[in-house]
């Protein structure tokens, strides 16, 4: 049996890549699929913990966690699809309209 | 008497409904004077009834409403007819009467006709309250209310310049007294804690050896009082040194001038000085000064008189020296002379101005003496009653002006002390006085035409319904004085009112002097008349001699002494520069720097701040996450 620290090793270098892609990719599709990986990052935590402290409630909020990652990216994809048919390009440096 | 309350608020209806209609748009125009004329003339039919009460039942008090009522102050407006008030309002409703009928004919066609008439009974409204006023804070208030009139009518062709800044003027010079005005009523409040006549004139008299001492100035109460209540009377009455604005208001329409600054409003100076005549009487310092003010204004103003060429200022000038001639008679303790020359003058000025009005009237709006000449016969009416006018006003016997001059000069004359002085300035005051009078008859009426073709073309006499008021005042100009003949019994106007001026007892004068008086005032006011005829008729080249001869100075009284230039120098220019300091300095500077700065520091700070605003997503999420990274750090470490 793997020790705690691995899984939060693990956790943090998924939340990492899962932060970098929101900051540094311009297609808004992958940033979408980063913030899916930093709340899979959380789930490990998640998961791990409950194991290590021997609470069931952990596991149970997993499952409240991927209910609303899928919900979240429903409505993700329909604001990119809408924004896609009327301004042609879902580049987040282009879609720069609330400049001051 | 309840009736006594419609004869104010008759005038105030009819300006309220022509106001009121022109406001909501649906306006009388050249109607108005449907309204006006029938509610002046009930008001003064009901002003006669009141009067023939009083003089049978004695006097008549109406409280219309409480104002205020705190503690033992009491203050409330109403309505108190005694002898004084009586004789007041039938000259100030059969003057506003005949005004508003003349009104019909001089201001025909004009864009403000029914303004005009609203704005006259507003005038007589307040000036009924003013002389039926039984306490000092309801004289106040009206008092103010026929200046603000003033001010409004003088201002009726507001387009014109000249009216507005001439409108300006009157109402400034006023606030000078009026402020000096409100100071003697806080002080007689301060001393008696009422502003009740009656009160006042019961209590006053145990404070007359009071002092009031303020940075090593010792002055006597009541004599305090007496100059500050005199100083609203010399705005008011345009006495000297306050005198400037009354030449100045001949701006406004001509039976305003008539109606306004010649017969009421002016003399409410007087009548005020009258009014409140035991006060005065309580200090002679005070009786002094006001006799020396009114004399020398006498003087001086009939000096100015002379060498003026606007028919219209001519006429100011003599009135602003009859209202010396009434404030000197108030300071030798005449009031009764002084209130029947107000009486007489009210008649015989209010004629020359409404004539005065009918020769512009008929010359298209000339105003100028030297392009007049030669009407007497192309306007036979206005002729006429100008002579009466110019008689009355130079006091000739038997018209009105000639009993109540010579009643004053006989008070004088008779006063004792410095008397004597105050009636040869009198006396020469008359002898001018006539000579501009007949200055005007002759360059005015005789002589060639000077008018322009065009003008003399359009000449035409007035309408009756100008001319009959013009004959009405005529009329009572001639008879008015005959109620006030120095005869034992005969003398109607001592016994109306004696009993309010002079309570202690009659004033009746020392008969001895009586027909020599008259017979040195008849001489000199015919030596006026003849010296005008000699000047203007019989010897045409001597004005221009002696204006060359003595053309100092002919200078000094042509350019009214220079008075108006001395203020303009001490007072105006020096004001106007002060506020143009405090605006480009203080306000455009200071006030406006202050608020403008705050802004545009807002503005500048803002114009930084808007450049985080990027509109980059990423840009944002980079910062939540420093900012997160940030937060947790300071956490952790801090625990």
């Amino acid at each position: 049996m793997a020790p705690l620290s691995y899984y939060v090793v693990l956790s943090l270098l998924v939340f990492l890549i899962g932060v970098i892609g929101v900051l540094i990719r311009r297609n808004i599709i992958v940033i979408l699929l980063s913030i899916e990986l930093m709340l899979n990052a959380a789930n490990i935590n998640f998961v791990a913990f409950s194991h290590y402290l021997n609470a069931i409630g952990g596991q149970i909020f997993v499952f409240f966690v991927l209910t609303v990652a899928a919900a979240e990216v429903v409505v993700g994809l329909a604001i990119i699809i809408a924004l896609y048919r009327s301004k042609g390009t879902i580049d987040v440096e282009v879609l720069n309209r609330m400049r001051g | 008497m309840l009736i006594d309350a419609l004869i104010p608020l008759l005038p105030f209806a009819a300006f309220l409904i022509l106001g009121l209609s022109d406001w909501i748009g649906r306006g009388f125009g050249e109607r108005a004077h449907w309204i006006a004329v029938p509610a002046i003339l009930a008001s003064m039919v009901l002003s006669f009834l009141a009067f023939g009460a009083v003089l049978s039942d004695g006097p008549r008090d109406l409280t219309l409403y409480t104002w205020a009522l705190s503690g033992q102050f009491q203050a409330s407006i109403g309505i108190h007819i005694d002898g004084l008030t009586a004789v007041m309002l039938l000259l100030v409703t059969i003057v506003s009467s005949l005004v508003q009928i003349y009104t019909i004919g001089y201001m025909h066609g004009d864009a403000g006709y029914a303004r005009f008439f609203a704005y006259i009974g507003l005038f007589t409204f307040s000036m009924l309250m003013l002389v039926t006023a039984s306490n000092l804070l309801q004289l106040y208030v009206f008092w103010e209310a026929v200046g603000l009139c003033s001010y409004l009518l003088i201002a009726h062709w507001y387009d014109r310049p000249s009216a507005a800044s001439a409108a300006t003027k009157a109402f400034l010079v006023n606030r000078v007294g009026d402020f000096g005005f409100a100071l003697g009523i806080f002080l007689i409040f301060a001393l008696v804690g009422s502003l009740d006549y009656t009160v006042i004139f019961a209590e006053l008299p145990k404070h007359a050896d009071e002092t009031l001492s303020w940075a090593g100035i010792h002055i006597n109460a009541v004599t305090l009082i007496a100059l500050l209540l005199f100083a609203g009377a010399v705005g008011k009455s345009a006495q000297f040194p306050l005198h400037v604005w009354l030449p100045d208001a001949m701006e406004g329409p001509t039976p305003i001038s008539a109606l306004i600054h010649a017969a009421t409003m002016v003399t409410a100076g007087v009548f005020m000085i009258a009014r409140l005549n035991p006060i005065f009487i309580l200090s002679p310092t005070a009786m002094g000064v006001v006799a020396a003010t009114g004399a020398g204004t006498a003087l001086f103003a009939a000096t100015i008189a002379l060498t003026q060429n606007d028919i219209k200022r001519i006429v100011a000038y003599s009135t602003v020296s009859q209202l010396g001639y009434m404030v000197m008679a108030c300071g030798l303790g005449a009031s009764v002379a002084g209130i029947f020359h107000l009486l007489t003058h009210g008649a015989f000025k209010a004629l020359l101005f409404l004539c005065c009005g009918s020769v512009i009237h008929a010359l298209s709006g000339e105003q100028d003496l030297r392009k007049m000449g030669g009407l007497k016969d192309r306007l036979p009416v206005t002729y006429r009653t100008f002579y009466i006018g110019a008689l009355a006003l130079a006091g000739i016997p038997p018209l009105a002006g000639f009993f109540s001059k010579d009643d004053i000069l006989l008070r004088a004359f008779t006063a004792g002390g410095t008397g004597v002085l105050y009636w040869g300035v009198g006396l020469f005051t008359a002898f001018l006085t006539a000579f501009y009078s007949f200055r005007l008859i002759y360059t005015v009426f005789h002589g060639q035409p000077r008018a322009t073709p065009e003008a003399m073309k359009h000449l035409h006499e007035s309408p009756s319904v100008m001319t009959v008021p013009l004959i009405v005042l005529a009329a009572l100009s001639v008879s008015v004085g005959w109620t006030g003949l120095p005869v034992a019994g005969w003398n109607g106007i001592e016994a109306v009112l004696d009993p309010v001026l002079s309570p202690a007892g009659s004033t009746e004068s020392d008969s001895a002097f009586v027909i020599p008086l008259m017979l040195v005032s008849i001489i000199a006011a015919v030596g006026g008349w003849m010296t005008a005829r000699a000047f203007y008729v019989t010897r045409p080249e001597w004005p221009a001699r002696l204006a060359a001869g003595a053309a100092g100075l002919y200078q000094l009284s042509f350019h009214k002494w220079y008075i108006d230039e001395f203020y303009d120098r001490v007072f105006v220019r020096p004001t106007i520069r002060i506020a143009d300091r405090l605006w480009q300095g203080a306000d455009v500077r200071g006030i406006d720097g202050i608020v403008n700065g705050v802004a545009s520091a807002t503005l500048a700070w803002a114009r930084g701040m808007r450049r985080i605003q990027s509109g980059q997503l990423q840009h944002y999420a980079l910062v939540m996450v420093v900012g997160a990274f940030v937060i947790l750090t300071i956490y952790l470490l801090a625990r």
